[in-house]
């Protein structure tokens, strides 16, 4: 800290023991972020607050829920009816998880789109999906807290996941739940979980998400390094403090975002079953499942990617896999060019499709299964994964001879998937998803070839106006 | 800020009207936060009347219920018991039963009570909220926790902790053996008392 800065009497007395001020002085008013933040920047501070809200929210449910599982449901029931504003308290928890999801989602697609999971923000990006997991497991874990016929068959199914592990699975479901069937022990270690473990697992996660985002400044639409260019001070060009610039940016997303999460608790909080699944308002029993089972919305992409491989072990193995791939991210796309500004139109064309297809599987996930649907669901899911197997394939400018290789062996490995599972029924189908799989993989793959498509354009050494 | 070209009167005004509002806002959506901690409908609901058949209770008897979670008491004194009691100045802290607070207009007589046999208490030491015990051989209540002594119409003697007699509830006579507690009697019952 220099001189000009030092402050005298009791703050710097404080100071000079606990850098308070010097806290605030290097992550908010001497933290210098890019000065072209846009629309897709407000997703970091808006899922602080939500976990804000979800810990204030969830505080005050813990006083009023019991878990036990002949009281929970009626606990719920009481905090809707007879607490004071308790329904209001709820909807609000109950609006937040989701709200949680739709806002981290976004997060995720911004750093696609700009390249902020690239050197040097690969461990920012790990601690990402580390929260991303630990919020699924929070959500999952709360889901389960009403004691309906959903928080129980969800439950049920999400658990017997762990079951279809190879040798230990069936002893690790017993042990997850505690009883050989879903019951008390399952909902009181949820609520344990749910309420006090998770919680601060995902705010220690923060913790670093946060420091590892201030040691390494962050990305930007440009996806260019404003630590490239600093003044004679040492200050970034193109930089400005976080405070008052970002902050005063931030208060209009937060208006914007309360105005909607206040329409949806006070007018549809349930969100015609998206949010709240009808059956949920029907308590628990074991003997009756729902005629139509779906997870929450924020599950339904890699529930459909389970439902998309008709084996038990190898559906749930491609569901894990669907996830932990995004860890690998920052190391299977090394294309030096972050920002999709400059990036080439097959880039986009890749990340629009893996949008589609990921928004697809999620509307897949809460319909009851058909033969059309599951053939989608198929194709989709190999289009999600196909996504960063392109993206390696685009991390530098690969030889004629490589890409055809590359595409054959990917349509190769394609095809005998299908092989193994045609038979006299299905064979059109397989036929003609398999031609539009395959044709987008050549095309994506061999038109750099013949073509401008993967030409991208030069990076600027300053962020543009 | 800087404060080069730029039109600082707005912008006090706006960071004004900001912190006003987001400070309004702010403090207004506490509001259910605090509320819901008060007690919820369904323990105001169970703050309802009760109603007590004492067809059974036989001279010198106590029986105890509970009545919005506190014991109520209710003993129907003999003519001894109604024998001990008196309004020396001197013996009680309140005597002549002043303090509004510990009973019903109806109940500011000598026996506390509506009919001087039937005596109806709230069983909570005035002190620190214990729970006396009858003390049939003494003819009074004595309150373990402190040691505080009440008579037979739940008045606080001289050198007890407790600074007020023994609350008595509102409650009426629907019949002859059926009290109601929580509900005032009707004006004519209260005169014919």
């Amino acid at each position: 800290m220099d001189d000009k800065n030092k402050s005298t009497g009791v703050i710097s007395w404080i100071d000079e023991r606990l850098p308070i001020l010097s806290f605030i002085r290097n992550h908010l008013t001497h933290y210098y972020t890019p000065k072209n933040f846009n629309f897709w920047y407000f997703f970091g501070s808006l899922a602080f607050l939500i976990l804000f809200i979800q810990i204030f929210t969830g505080i005050f449910l813990a006083m009023h829920y019991k878990p036990d599982a002949n009281l929970a449901f009626d606990s719920v029931e009481y905090i809707m009816r007879d607490v004071n504003l308790g329904w209001l308290i709820r909807y609000m928890h109950s609006t937040g998880a989701s709200a949680f999801f739709i806002v981290i989602y976004l997060h995720m697609f911004r750093a696609l789109m700009y390249g902020s999971y690239k050197n040097p923000r690969e461990l920012l990006w790990l601690f990402g999906v580390f929260i991303y997991i630990a919020l699924m497991a929070e959500a999952f874990m709360g889901y389960l807290l009403p004691w309906g016929q959903m928080s129980y068959w969800g439950a049920q199914v999400i658990i017997n996941l762990f079951t279809t592990i190879p040798f230990i699975g069936p002893e690790l479901g017993i042990w997850i739940r505690g009883d050989f069937a879903i019951s008390d022990p399952t909902l009181t270690r949820f609520f344990a979980l749910h309420i006090v473990a998770v919680p601060m697992v995902i705010l220690l996660l923060v913790i670093l998400h946060l420091s590892a985002l201030h040691t390494v400044g962050s990305n930007n639409p440009d996806g260019i390094e404003i630590k490239k260019n600093k003044d004679a001070n040492g200050i970034p060009l193109d930089g400005i403090p976080f405070h008052p610039y970002y902050t005063v940016k931030d208060f209009v997303g937060i208006g914007v975002f309360l105005f909607l999460f206040a329409l949806i608790i006070f007018f549809i909080p349930e969100m015609g079953g998206f949010f709240l699944e009808h059956a949920n308002f029907i308590p628990a029993n074991p003997l009756v499942t729902p005629e139509h089972i779906a997870p929450v919305w924020y599950f339904t992409p890699f529930y459909s990617i389970l439902r998309a491989i008709p084996d038990p072990a190898y559906g749930a193995l491609a569901m894990a896999l669907s996830i932990i791939v995004l860890f690998f991210l920052p190391w299977i796309d090394k294309n030096p060019v972050k920002s999709i500004r400059y990036r080439s139109i097959l880039f986009k064309i890749n990340l629009f499709v893996f949008v589609i297809s990921f928004l697809i599987l999620g509307y897949l996930g809460v319909k009851a299964p058909t033969p059309l649907y599951n053939v989608l669901a198929l194709r989709f899911s190999e289009i999600y994964f196909i996504f960063f197997i392109l993206s390696y394939f685009y991390s530098k400018p690969r030889e004629k001879i490589f890409s055809y290789s590359f595409s054959g062996i990917l349509i190769i490995l394609i095809v005998i998937y299908d092989l193994m599972r045609v038979d006299s029924n299905n064979y059109i189908s397989i036929l003609i998803s398999l031609l539009i799989i395959c044709i987008f993989v050549a095309f994506m793959t061999l038109s750099p070839i013949y073509t401008n498509l993967n030409r991208e354009k030069e990076v600027p050494n300053r962020l543009t106006p | 800020m800087s404060t080069n070209n730029s039109d600082n009167h707005r912008r006090k005004f706006l960071t004004g009207t900001l912190k006003f509002l987001g400070g309004t806002g702010t403090a207004v959506t506490l509001w259910p936060f605090l509320s819901s901690m008060s007690p919820s409908s369904e323990a105001k609901a169970s703050g309802a009347p009760v109603k007590v058949d004492i067809s059974e209770l036989k001279n010198g008897e106590k029986i105890d219920l509970i009545w919005r979670k506190k014991p109520i008491w209710i003993v129907k004194r003999t003519e001894s018991m109604l024998a001990s009691i008196n309004t020396d100045e001197k013996k009680y802290k309140d005597a002549m039963s002043e303090n509004t607070e510990q009973q019903p207009e109806f109940a500011k007589n000598k026996y506390r009570s509506l009919k001087p046999e039937i005596l109806v208490l709230e069983g909570v030491c005035t002190h620190l909220g214990c729970n006396p015990a009858f003390q049939l051989s003494k003819n009074k209540f004595f309150c373990a926790c402190h040691g505080s002594s009440f008579d037979l119409a739940g008045k606080v003697e001289n050198g007890s902790p407790a600074g007020a007699n023994l609350k008595v509830p509102p409650y009426r006579f629907q019949d002859e053996n059926t009290i109601v507690i929580g509900e005032l009697p009707k004006i004519s019952e209260t005169k014919k008392g």
